[in-house]
């Protein structure tokens, strides 16, 4: 059975709108899950036109001087196909229903490995065909599995990083950038290269491109490696981009608009994020993208004299809130790796029993993924319409008598905004100090990712509450 | 050492240094504390809540402790019972009291006055001004509100609709932000009015509207207080005030400039322009006031029926509370000095805190102590400008440039690749930008499923390893397998984990 190349080409339109109306739908709550219904649809019907494509045949028609069509894998290949989408699936539910919510950046991390192996692999495959136009066939055979090794290294260490299997600091080889800019030059003159070289040399083309495979996958492990724990937001959301780019490449080069538009769409929406990202850290996009940035320039004045800070205990917090009539809460990922979003849940609603308002105020880098806290918070069924962005609470806070920051450090960090010589200057923050009283939840007073101090702890309107958030919290829930 | 904490003499004071709250406090960094029989009468503190808070409360003998807690400047009869070595915590003004400064010099005696402390943040919790000044804010008010012959807040009755009160507060300092906070609360329609327009924000956030003149005027002083002003800037004030004055139906004012006459901000006209039954509250009347007519500690009734109160005891007036504040800054001076909470009082004339304070040490006099620069403030306001210069965007005309090259470039290439690439190459280009567009207004909280949703869909990568699959040779088929293995991974685990986070979110349940 052959389909008409129409109607393979129709279908993946089909598909590419449905992706473009989930992502749609994702921007706000009401719609969101009709977006991801979308979404499946999509998929579901890229899918089904593409195996009866792929193993039926497509009938041969000639656009141009291009020849579209070929025979079908028959009822071997289909089976080998649902072979592997079947173990694929079955481990991909697994996960996806098994991972907790505190989880979830490791997982989005290893899921975006996948697409970068898939496209390497693409890649490699692809570099076998004989097409009318080899030499832009092989520049983006080069491209396709460059950007795919750069992310599936990049995306395996993040998820290393993330589940804290290797140290989250930043590598910091001497002159990485050296070494990153090299890599790229290099891929460039290989690439050239590759175009160069006639197509019957295949041993020659297979050892190039193996190269320049290997020198990708360095390259997305070091990028990803010289970057800290406390930027994962942004390293995340850039990966996803990576992940995009990198189907787009394969789109390419499979000369299939699908994937062009899908990747493209998740490429430039992944771009859009970690801009948003960068902007809530007051970096430049270009050094986020180069790595390792954010440790070089502004002195660490650990000799200042703060003064001392306070401390509090469970009962006196908990009598500061039931005074309170307003309390915004901070979390930041301190709170995610205390497991304390349940008891927050409970204290929020118990508060709110009283009358009390109580409003979540989330830093855009909160937490290791863009939205992490948000997720977690929803998991803990804290209702999402008193969960605010940092501009919204910003300006409220001078009106509100008790903040609680639990476990953020440097999203608080009042250094950000009045001392100019501080490594985080100019970032925006959570202006937490302009509330009557500040209680911050913290193991000890060291310092927060970015090795600064702050100044906040020694606010006279700040009082240390130190311990393990979660129980810190549950003592609080007991003297209510 | 032992702590003594004497009864308050100067007539009319209602506060005591210590109450028996801060006395366990005291007690708790190694000290011994007396307290005079009846020090806190006045502030409803009686003898017995100090015995059980562990001070013993003893006469006159408290004068021979080691260290003495006032509120006022101990008397010239009080300075009689000083002798050397002693260390005396209270109120000098020494600026103003140049007498007194020298009369605890000749005694011998360690002076700290708890009105020089340097207005610096880490300073700021034994620094009485700013603890009397809120307190005195809101009393103001209160009087205020005293004398006043209507509501603060307008309200719609069945008798009538009241108009709500306007209230005009001058200096947004401690005091005046707590005038504002207090007015506003009552219901009244707070404006506000500041030499320093950097305070504007902080008099928004209290619920006032905060009044502008446009004049070139002083950035913030160095000290932490108001600057004197030029007389531009006096000439527009005073336009205000006119304009004010006979709109509003209560004046505070707190412009006071430690150590020198308070500034005339209103004068008899302005005064007798407000309405009958207006009410002034001269929060300035111990440095001869703000207001024309203020009579220090006297209630002054004009001929055209507006009340102007010079009272300079506010802070004496809510005295269970002044007392409290007052007795935790000395107790945070305390700490200070006693670093090792081993009782032992030990002065640090390299702190600037402590040696601001210091304006007697053993009979020598230390005022006035160097100058410390302390504001934060215009290094606040010139780093984000800095910064900006920095970044400035680049010009239109060369980002014109720019992508004119990019665009040269591109056409350059263009005419050398094969038509179908430029085709996709087109397609391409329009999901790039639909991608930002669509993304564009994704609310905060779904960044974390919009990710997920995304990396499912770039999971359709596997349509490129389906495709491959037919081919002849095995090393392809079987590198495909493990490309559609792994993006199926992705697309089904990517869909599943969104919408299971979809899920959670909830809107808050309608209330019962």
């Amino acid at each position: 059975m052959t389909l008409p190349v129409t109607l393979v080409q129709g279908a993946y339109i089909v598909a590419g709108l449905s992706f473009i109306l989930a992502l749609a739908g994702l921007s706000r709550h009401e719609s969101a899950r009709a977006g991801n219904r979308f979404g499946i649809i999509g998929m579901g019907i890229a899918l089904v036109a593409t195996i009866l494509a792929a193993t039926g045949g497509v009938s041969v028609a000639e656009v141009g001087n291009v020849t579209l069509g070929f025979s079908g894998s028959g009822w071997f290949g289909l089976a080998m196909i649902l072979a592997a989408m079947g173990i694929g699936a079955a481990i991909g539910l697994d996960r996806a229903r098994k991972v907790e919510m505190t989880g979830m950046p490791e997982l989005i991390a290893m899921l975006h490995s996948f697409v970068g192996l898939a496209a390497v692999l693409v890649g490699w495959n692809s570099s076998y065909e004989k097409t009318a136009y080899p030499g832009i066939h092989s520049g983006e055979v080069m491209v396709g599995v460059f950007i795919g090794a750069v992310t599936f290294t990049g995306s395996i260490v993040a998820f290393l990083k993330l589940s804290a299997r290797i140290k989250s600091a930043p590598l910091m080889l001497p002159g990485r950038n050296w070494i990153n800019l090299g890599a790229i030059g290099a891929f460039l003159v290989l690439t050239v290269v590759y175009v160069l070289v006639p197509e019957d040399a295949e041993m020659l083309r297979a050892s190039l491109l193996g190269l320049v495979t290997l020198i990708a996958l360095a390259l997305g492990w070091h990028l990803v490696a010289s970057i800290g724990g406390g930027d994962m937001p942004v390293v995340v959301s850039m990966l996803n981009s990576y992940s995009g780019w990198a189907a787009a490449a394969a789109g390419f080069l499979l000369g299939n608009d699908l994937l062009i538009i899908t990747g493209a769409l998740v490429g430039s929406s992944g771009a859009y994020l970690s801009y948003i990202m960068c902007r809530a850290m007051n970096r430049s996009f270009i050094s986020v993208i180069a790595g390792g940035f954010g440790v070089e320039g502004g002195t660490i004045a650990s000799d200042v004299d703060y003064g001392e800070h306070r401390e509090i205990t469970a009962e006196g917090a908990a009598d500061l809130l039931t005074e309170a009539r307003s309390v915004v809460i901070t979390p930041g990922y301190g709170m995610a790796v205390a497991q304390a979003q349940y008891p927050v849940a409970d204290l929020t609603r118990k508060l709110r029993e009283r009358g009390i308002d109580v409003k979540f105020a989330i830093h855009p880098v909160a937490g290791r993924l863009p939205g992490h806290m948000n997720v977690l918070l929803a998991e803990a069924k804290v209702p999402y319409d008193i969960v605010l962005e940092m501009d919204e609470v910003n300006d409220d806070l001078a009106g509100t008598d008790v903040v609680l920051v639990i476990g953020a450090n440097d999203t608080v960090n009042p250094a950000a905004f009045d001392d100019p010589t501080s490594p985080i200057a100019g970032m925006p923050v959570i202006r937490v100090w302009e509330a009557g009283e500040v209680i911050v939840f913290k193991r000890s007073m060291a310092t927060g990712y970015a090795g600064v101090q702050n100044p906040l702890f020694f606010k006279e309107n700040t009082q240390m509450l130190f311990g393990d958030a979660k129980d810190r919290v549950e003592d609080i829930l007991k003297a209510l | 050492m032992r702590i003594g904490v004497p009864r308050e003499t100067r007539p009319g004071e209602t506060r005591v240094a210590a109450t028996p709250k801060t006395v366990e406090q005291i007690r708790a960094l190694g000290y011994a504390v007396f307290v005079e029989s009846g020090a806190g009468v006045a502030s409803s503190f009686d003898d017995a809540a100090y015995v059980r808070a562990g001070a013993d409360v003893i006469d006159e003998a408290v004068w021979n402790a080691d260290v003495l807690l006032k509120i006022n400047a101990p008397s010239d009869a009080e300075i009689a019972l000083l002798r050397p070595g002693q260390v005396v915590a209270s109120l000098v003004s020494p600026a103003l009291n140049p007498d007194l400064v020298a009369s605890l010099a000749a005694r011998g005696v360690t002076a700290l006055a708890m009105d020089a402390v340097p207005r610096i943040s880490r300073a700021q919790s034994l620094d009485v001004l700013s603890s009397m000044a809120n307190i005195g804010g809101y009393r103001a008010v209160v009087e205020a509100a005293h004398e006043f012959g209507s509501f603060f807040t307008g309200q719609v009755t069945a008798a009538g609709k009241v108009p709500p009160a306007k209230v005009l507060v001058v200096g947004a300092g401690v005091a005046g932000l707590a005038a504002i906070g207090t007015a506003s609360a009552l219901g009244a329609v707070v404006r506000a009015f500041d030499a320093r327009p950097e305070v504007g924000e902080q008099v928004e956030s209290m619920g006032a509207e905060f009044l502008r003149i446009d004049v070139e005027e002083t950035g913030p002083s160095a000290d932490g207080y108001a600057k004197e002003t030029s007389a531009d800037f006096d000439a527009k004030a005073a336009e205000l005030y006119a304009a004010q004055a006979a709109d509003v139906d209560i004046i505070i004012t707190t412009a006071l400039i430690p150590g020198r006459p308070a500034p005339r901000l209103l004068d008899e006209a302005m005064v007798a322009s407000m309405k009958p039954g207006s009410v002034v509250v001269d929060m300035a009347a111990s440095n001869g006031g703000n207001v024309a007519g203020t009579v220090a500690d006297t209630k002054v009734v004009t001929e055209g029926g507006v009340t102007i109160l010079g009272y300079t005891d506010l802070p004496g007036r809510l005295p269970t509370q002044a007392s409290q504040l007052f007795g935790t800054n000395l107790v945070n001076l305390l700490k200070l000095v006693t670093p090792a909470k081993d009782g032992e009082f030990t002065l640090d004339l390299d702190d600037p805190v402590q040696r601001g304070m210091t304006v007697v040490r053993d009979g020598e006099v230390l005022w006035p102590p160097p100058p410390v620069q302390v504001s934060a403030a215009p290094a606040a306001v010139a780093a984000p400008v800095a910064v900006k210069v920095e970044k400035a965007p680049m010009s239109a005309n060369r980002r014109l440039g720019y992508l004119g090259i990019a665009a040269a470039v591109f056409l350059l290439v263009a005419s050398v690749s094969p038509e179908p690439f430029l085709g996709h190459f087109m397609v391409f280009m329009l999901s790039v930008v639909i991608g930002f567009y669509v993304i564009g207004n994704v609310h905060h909280a779904l960044h974390t499923p919009l990710m997920s949703v995304t990396n499912a869909i770039s999971g359709i990568i596997v349509v490129g390893a389906i495709l491959q699959i037919r081919h002849d040779s095995v090393a392809v088929s079987v590198l495909a397998f493990i490309g559609i293995l792994v993006a199926s991974i992705n697309v089904f685990g990517g869909f599943r984990v969104t919408a299971r986070m979809l899920e959670m979110f909830k809107r808050e349940e309608p209330v019962r």
